[in-house]
């Protein structure tokens, strides 16, 4: 026995937990039935009580801790509290997912409770110790640009996880569980003020969260090919994704830049257009389930990752596509 | 302004880079560059230093070969370079990473830290905030752009979830870097002579005062218990007919996969 598993939930920007936050409550879950250990989830926010309630139909106990209102926003100030609650109860195993927030999070509650941080799971299962590893989780990742796959564990059974999207599955626990509130102080954050906000043109789907992302790459050449990008994403009901490349054309937002600098998605469909498929893409969308790929070059390196390559003009293509899929009426 | 950023050597992505027997990364397989995401952090600093004055001092952990890739942050236009270097790091965890580097950034005297978003090798993106909360340092991460602002402050616009928000902060600070902070500059010649000059201490953990019964490879907080090749994903199929027939191949494989109904 290690002590607890826990997921340290992250909200959207409707106060509720991302899908991958409740992807590591139900991990957090599973986890713990495997080890014979209890699970939790944690939340600290200016107002967690909506999380909260939606945590509570995954894990057996939330956590709660209350910030004071001048720390709204502040993931910093989030982190920190979670890492008080943590050491107040000392968990043995720390779920969080692989996003921006999820990581900064990861390294403050590594630094404060003095752990180890797997990063960025691709797989997640409970070692019972028979590898000659203290019980604990059992943690695969991509490593080296996707060239191998490794298991590691904790050398003493405990830890911090960062989780890829879509590795588990978030699925409600039978009951609802309990919410508690932690009497941890929290001191707001001095040192940084926020002057100024400026919120994204469009509030799209997050690309880590959707099922099916489409993506555009310098073939798109610009507006128009962006324009058809944005089209076929609609009518596949998936959210719009950028190479590197369209994102320092000034094309579409670095917030939806998949790859080494960017984002990492693992959708169960990708489409890309216009992608060569340079290795610093391909780390960041490679575990797609479906890669489907339209582009004018057939020796692109994407050619070898894809599952169905389209060699032909993407401006004639995608339309084609866009029509034969609004024909079927999806 | 004086500025530390933290830079990491890490293989260069030729394809030649593996996995030692033990699940460790082979650092002879492949010679060390900067990380990549370093270089837009260094950017940032020395485009603050030339508007603002003051200097960067580069800050890395690695073996002692990776002097040559930190001799290209000195060529960019960095004033000099710590190297923690020791055996005892081989194999050293993130945890252990972030401790050495704090205690590093313990013994000098700065305004402003830079950390990268994440490292080519690792990847793990916790090692900037992990140094900041062990130095309490305030943290600022998914840095676009970063200004002067007055004597002592800074602004820093980030990107958010729900968009971009401008920050004001009084240093010292840490702040970790994206890409927006702009193209990273290549050396000049004169960069490059100029950086042979320059100043790279080279330190071990005996030296910084820590124990490597402690931190390094001795203490990982993690190990590797298999490694393996990925599963092939199947041959491509490639489609190569005009635009209406393959659009109606791409919608019948998107059936096939139960993408569309």
């Amino acid at each position: 026995m290690s002590g607890a598993v826990w997921a340290v939930a992250e909200l959207g920007g409707d106060g509720l937990p991302t899908r991958l936050s409740l992807e590591a409550a139900t991990a957090a879950r599973t986890l713990a039935a495997a080890g014979g250990t209890s699970s939790a989830a944690v939340v600290a926010a200016v107002d967690p009580d909506a999380a909260a309630a939606a945590l509570a139909a995954y894990v057996a106990r939330v956590i709660v801790v209350r910030l004071p209102a001048e720390a709204a926003g502040s993931t910093v100030a989030a982190a920190a509290a979670a890492a008080a609650a943590a050491a107040a109860e000392d968990p043995g195993v720390l779920l969080l997912g692989a996003t921006p927030d999820g990581r900064e999070a990861a390294g403050i509650l590594a630094a404060r409770l003095g752990r180890g941080v797997l990063g960025n799971a691709t797989g997640l299962a409970w070692g019972d110790g028979d590898d000659g590893v203290p019980a604990g989780p059992r943690v695969e990742m991509s490593v080296l640009g996707g060239r191998a796959l490794t298991t590691s564990a904790f050398a003493d059974g405990r830890g911090i996880v960062t989780l890829r999207p879509g590795v588990v599955t978030a699925a409600p626990a039978e009951g609802i569980g309990t919410v508690d509130v932690a009497a941890v102080a929290v001191p707001a954050p001095t040192a940084v003020r926020v002057i100024g906000r400026a919120d994204a043109a469009t509030r799209s789907a997050s690309i880590e969260e959707a099922t099916i992302v489409v993506a555009g790459g310098r073939g798109m050449g610009g507006p128009d090919g962006v324009a058809l990008l944005t089209e076929l994403a609609a009518a596949l009901g998936g959210a719009v994704a950028a190479t590197r490349a369209a994102v320092d054309a000034g094309w579409l937002p670095f917030a939806v830049q998949v790859g080494q600098t960017g984002k990492t998605v693992r959708p169960a469909l990708y489409v890309a257009i216009g992608v060569s498929g340079a290795i610093q893409h391909r780390v960041g969308m490679q575990d797609a389930e479906t890669i489907i790929a339209i582009n004018r070059d057939p020796d692109a390196p994407l050619a070898e990752h894809a599952d169905l390559y389209v060699v032909g003009d993407l401006f004639e293509v995608v339309p084609a596509v866009v029509a034969a899929l609004r024909a079927r009426g999806t | 302004m004086r500025i530390v950023v933290l830079v990491k050597p890490v293989p260069d992505a030729t394809g030649q880079e593996r996995l030692r027997p033990d699940g460790r990364l082979d650092r002879s397989a492949a010679p060390p560059v900067l990380n990549g995401s370093d270089e837009y952090t260094l950017e940032a600093a020395l485009r603050l230093v030339d508007a603002h004055g003051g200097d960067v001092t580069l800050v890395a952990m690695a073996p002692a070969e990776a002097r040559d890739a930190l001799r290209k942050g000195l060529a960019m236009g960095a004033a000099r370079a710590v190297l923690v270097s020791d055996d005892l790091l081989a194999g050293s965890c993130a945890l252990s990473t972030m401790q050495v580097l704090a205690a590093v950034l313990r013994t000098i005297e700065f305004d402003l830290v830079l950390a990268g978003a994440d490292s080519a090798d690792g990847g793990g993106g916790v090692v900037g905030a992990g140094i900041a909360a062990l130095l309490d340092l305030p943290l600022i991460s998914g840095a676009a752009a970063i200004d002067a602002a007055g004597e002592g402050a800074i602004h820093v616009r980030r990107i958010v979830g729900t968009g971009e928000e401008t920050v004001e902060a009084t240093l010292p600070v840490l702040v970790v870097g994206t890409q927006l902070l702009g193209e990273p500059r290549y050396p000049t010649l004169k960069g490059i002579m100029g950086a042979r000059a320059k100043e790279m201490a080279v330190r071990t953990l005996a030296d910084l005062g820590l124990d490597g019964a402690a931190v390094g490879g001795g203490s990982a907080t993690t190990v590797v218990v298999a490694q393996r090749p990925p599963a092939a994903r199947a041959a491509v199929r490639f489609v190569r007919e005009a635009p209406h027939v393959a659009a109606r191949e791409i919608v019948d494989f998107l059936v096939e996969r139960r993408a569309v109904r």
